[in-house]
């Protein structure tokens, strides 16, 4: 993929997020779909590439009236999104195609029209016989599993996992949109429910209803778009287990280095270009590991990082300035919303604007440290 | 509720015939010698099809683990842990750690542990418990 010869001209989430239960999941993916086309100016007919993940694109596209030349179903958890970011721009730039729309939908909380569309092979597949047997019950007791390993080599106290959520609901609070807004302490934090030692419930994401969409195609048409176009500076991706237990080490992604490593080696950029940074957060963990992992901080220092105030309002990095899956909104796969306030920021329409931000990474997990994605956009074509 | 329970697969059996003889099997290479888990025909970090199967020690140390306050129907009523221990050969391997209060304090990481059996049915679960517990 050639640096900024694609862009975002279409960028939207569903109409409402949180709690939606007259739409289903499908339905959900049509909305921020159909708001995204509205934002590009583009009506079903334009778009000829489609991705998504969670249902079928081909289910998209029937459902949308689309006839497309490139369709793309790749599905690793929550940062497909970034993956087909990263896909599209290179289907564009070989001529597969001319606009793709990447749709995210997912009724996570009133569960309407959810479909069985879900990897593994039940009781056989590897995690069926050496994971599930001992008792987890999905993320809240698989992702967190490493984390006690990280505390223990990097010192990291539950106060310092605290501090993450407190941050970011500091963040969440400028936001309208923000499903929880009400400042927290690091006390108010140590004293939620217990979900799974060490981990309290505001350590761990909202479990909410939403959708969202993007409208990707080539820099030279970009500019005739109604939006201001963001572009894609440079992309990363990477796998490494379907099983948290075996993982390489606990304390770090080999996904989240081998796909940020590629994301920076192909933007072109330093550390110190960087304006603005999404990280998943789907516990208050990952923005710690992916702190260190993209080299942001060295390892063990994102803590110190996080405690100094260095990723909040008026930090030198502003990070998960929605609120973040912690605060913002969590329907199970929330890459795409990552990615819907790196175009904000770039655009200069986010909630919490961070004044004059030019390059934005989207830093995306999915499953439970399975695989990662991650996306560098900039608003200058440079 | 009945216990979830894996279900073996060709490529499995071996693991699962052992623990029901109150052994726990590993594999290694043939060529590069390196010990590895979950269980396959081949090396996975050599690719290669020489592999032998060998009798581990069932000793390791606590590698990390949480302390599920939601326990699922089929495990029981009370907080438990859910745990990797790193295994003498190498490997590392999700359970559940036995034989000790499920608190903080009794599970300290890089405590020594050792495996016990516990049988469901066609089922033998790998567990482990502190050594001499």
């Amino acid at each position: 993929m050639k640096r900024n010869s694609v862009a975002v001209v279409g960028a939207a989430e569903t109409t409402e997020l949180g709690r939606i239960p007259d739409m289903s999941t499908i339905m959900l993916h049509a909305d921020a779909a159909l708001n995204a086309m509205k934002d590009a100016g583009l009506k079903p007919t334009d778009i000829d590439g489609v991705a998504t993940a969670g249902i079928s694109p081909v289910e998209l596209a029937h459902y949308l009236g689309i006839t497309p030349t490139y369709a793309d179903g790749t599905s690793v958890g929550g940062c497909s999104f970034m993956l087909h970011v990263r896909h599209a721009a290179a289907a564009i730039d070989a001529g597969l195609c001319n606009t793709v729309l990447i749709t995210h939908g997912e009724s996570g909380r009133s569960r309407v029209g959810v479909g069985g569309f879900r990897g593994g092979g039940g009781n056989s597949s590897l995690s069926g016989q050496f994971e599930a047997p001992y008792g987890p019950v999905g993320p809240p007791s698989m992702f967190t599993i490493p984390v006690l390993r990280y505390m223990k080599t990097n010192n990291v106290t539950e106060e310092d996992l605290a501090m993450v959520a407190v941050i970011q609901r500091e963040w969440a609070a400028k936001n309208p949109r923000a499903s929880m807004k009400d400042p927290i302490t690091v006390d108010d934090v140590l004293n939620s429910r217990m979900i799974a030692w060490p981990f309290r419930m505001l350590m761990c994401c909202l479990v909410t209803d939403g959708g969202g969409a993007l409208i990707l195609t080539s820099a030279e048409r970009a500019k005739d778009f109604p939006q201001k176009p963001v572009y894609i500076l440079g992309t990363g991706e990477s796998v490494e287990t379907p099983m948290v237990s075996q993982m390489n080490d606990f304390n770090y992604s080999t996904a989240f280095r081998v796909s940020g490593k590629k994301a920076f080696d192909t933007a072109g950029i330093k550390h110190s270009d960087v304006d603005h940074l999404m990280i998943y957060d789907a516990f208050a963990h990952l923005p710690l590991y992916g702190l260190e992992d993209l080299g942001f901080c060295k390892p063990g220092e994102a803590k110190d990082f996080v405690n100094e105030r260095n990723t909040a309002i008026g930090g030198k990095l502003p990070l998960n300035t929605n609120g973040g899956g912690l605060s913002y909104m969590h329907s199970g796969m929330y890459g795409m919303y990552a990615m819907q306030e790196s175009v904000r920021q770039l655009r200069g329409t986010a909630a919490a604007q961070v004044p004059n931000a030019k390059v934005s990474i989207s830093h995306g997990v999915g499953g439970m440290f399975a695989a990662s994605g991650t996306i560098v956009f900039t608003n200058e074509k440079g | 509720m009945d216990r979830v329970l894996p279900q073996p697969t060709p490529e499995t059996q071996h693991f699962w015939d052992g623990c029901k003889a109150g052994e726990l099997r590993l594999q290694r290479c043939s060529d590069c010698k390196d010990a590895y888990f979950p269980p396959r025909p081949f090396c996975p970090k050599c690719g290669s099809r020489s592999v032998e199967e060998f009798k581990a020690t069932g000793r390791g140390f606590l590698y990390s683990y949480v302390i599920n306050y939601r326990p699922r129907p089929d495990i029981g009523t009370e907080p438990h842990s859910i745990a990797v221990v790193q295994l003498d050969e190498g490997p590392r391997m999700m359970t559940n750690i036995v034989g000790c209060p499920q608190t903080p304090e009794a599970l300290k990481l890089d405590m020594p542990v050792e495996v016990t059996f516990e049988t469901f049915g066609e089922i033998a679960l790998p567990f482990f418990q502190p050594v001499g517990a």
